[in-house]
């Protein structure tokens, strides 16, 4: 359904189990199966009215302090009633009041964070099925048989959803291969007796950081090699983090084969990385409706095309090396 | 590499630094590179040099004044924090 026989990918696991909040939070509403609406995850009895016998013991208690034993025993058991029937009015105000202040809230952080990332087009990037990750993923793969690169635009000019564009970049894929890769680390680093939790927060920082120093990297190159493509800023943050799957398979393998394994894999995500880049970049760079410029523009497009697809295997193997030390492997 | 978001945030510093440090006059028109010498015929495409030209100088001069509140508050938590 969503990807061939017998191809289980660690991030698509992750990504299952993760995906319905992502959608919640972030997919277009014209979606498959998933709703706009959350998904209840546990009964809300906040808002459901007292059982019934608080009232009698209320009255009783409330005007009869030294009674018989029987109410004396009641009492204990309604004390722990008491209270919640006592406050219930007031907490529902206090609720109406919270709820009231969360959607403030949630109003003024949508606008002051809208005013530095376009959160509708951050949207964009995560409007995605199962389909299209099963696709995305076999493609990152083994992209060697594909042969349409091209994307498609809709009337006004952007390009169409990736739910229906198999060659649209989207920020699902980076982010949930991120995460796992992370994951991934900590695991290998378990197996190697150099685990602590702190060697995850490093990690991520650590991937993180190299992450921005390549965009930083790119984007300059871009502005001083003036090349006005189509490539918005975060299709190139999708595109930087297309390897990280690459590197989860590299850091499994190594896992499983050792150095042998390790080396192939880089070797073989490497060339499947620098080639998926080079087609798809091709397509964005270089075929820009710029008539005047296209003798300049494609000697520097391809220079930079090369080098953006250059940089990515160096970076899978700079980020992934330290991990699999393969001296101290305790069996 | 134990990388921190302190660290990326101090290299990016120095590095600005660094831009901000070549005076126009003494340095950058003695190399070729200032900006009263450029080549720009009103072409469509400024061409790398004059690119790279630009860039300083608007670095230089936008990152004038938050690069001194930037510098007095990295020195600051230097002093303090060791």
């Amino acid at each position: 359904m969503d990807a061939p026989a017998g191809f289980r990918h660690p991030s698509q696991k992750q990504g299952r189990s993760r995906s319905a909040k992502s959608h919640r939070g972030g997919g277009t509403a014209a979606g498959g199966r998933i709703q706009g609406g959350p998904t209840q995850l546990f009964d809300d009895t906040s808002t459901q009215p007292p059982p019934q016998p608080q009232p009698d013991y209320y009255d009783t208690t409330g005007a009869e302090p030294g009674y018989d034993t029987s109410v004396g025993m009641a009492t204990p058991g309604s004390m722990s009633n008491v209270p919640y029937s006592m406050n219930d009015p007031m907490a529902n105000m206090a609720m109406q009041y919270g709820a009231s202040l969360a959607g403030q809230t949630g109003e003024m952080l949508e606008k002051n964070v809208d005013r530095f990332i376009s959160v509708s087009k951050l949207k964009y990037y995560f409007a995605v099925d199962t389909a299209y990750v099963g696709k995305k993923l076999a493609l990152l793969s083994f992209p060697f048989t594909h042969t349409n690169w091209s994307i498609h635009y809709n009337n006004q000019d952007e390009p169409v959803a990736p739910r229906y564009e198999i060659n649209a970049p989207d920020l699902y894929i980076p982010v949930m291969a991120f995460v796992t890769y992370l994951l991934v680390a900590g695991y290998v680093l378990g197996t190697q007796n150099r685990f602590d939790p702190e060697q995850l927060g490093m990690q991520a920082s650590s991937g993180l950081i190299w992450l921005v120093i390549e965009l930083a990297i790119i984007v300059l190159s871009l502005y001083i090699m003036n090349l006005n493509t189509q490539l918005r800023t975060l299709d190139l943050v999708a595109f930087c983090g297309y390897k990280y799957v690459g590197m989860i398979m590299i850091l499994l393998s190594g896992l499983c084969f050792n150095s042998l394994g390790y080396y192939i894999m880089l070797l073989y995500m490497g060339t499947c990385i620098v080639f998926f880049l080079m087609k798809t970049l091709k397509v964005l760079i270089l075929s820009e409706a710029n008539p005047h410029s296209v003798v300049h523009g494609r000697k520097r497009g391809t220079y930079i095309l090369v080098f953006i697809a250059a940089m990515q295997p160096l970076f899978m193997y700079w980020l992934t090396s330290h991990l699999s030390t393969f001296k101290e492997k305790i069996d | 590499m134990a990388f921190t978001i302190y660290s990326l945030f101090e290299a990016v510093l120095l590095c600005i630094n660094g831009i901000a440090i070549l005076h126009e006059e003494r340095f950058l028109n003695r190399v070729g590179w200032g900006s009263n010498q450029n080549i720009g015929g009103f072409g469509e495409e400024p061409g790398m040099k004059s690119q790279l030209i630009n860039l300083i100088r608007s670095v230089r001069t936008v990152m004038r004044v938050p690069l001194i509140i930037l510098n007095t508050v990295t020195i600051f938590f230097e002093l303090i924090l060791g």
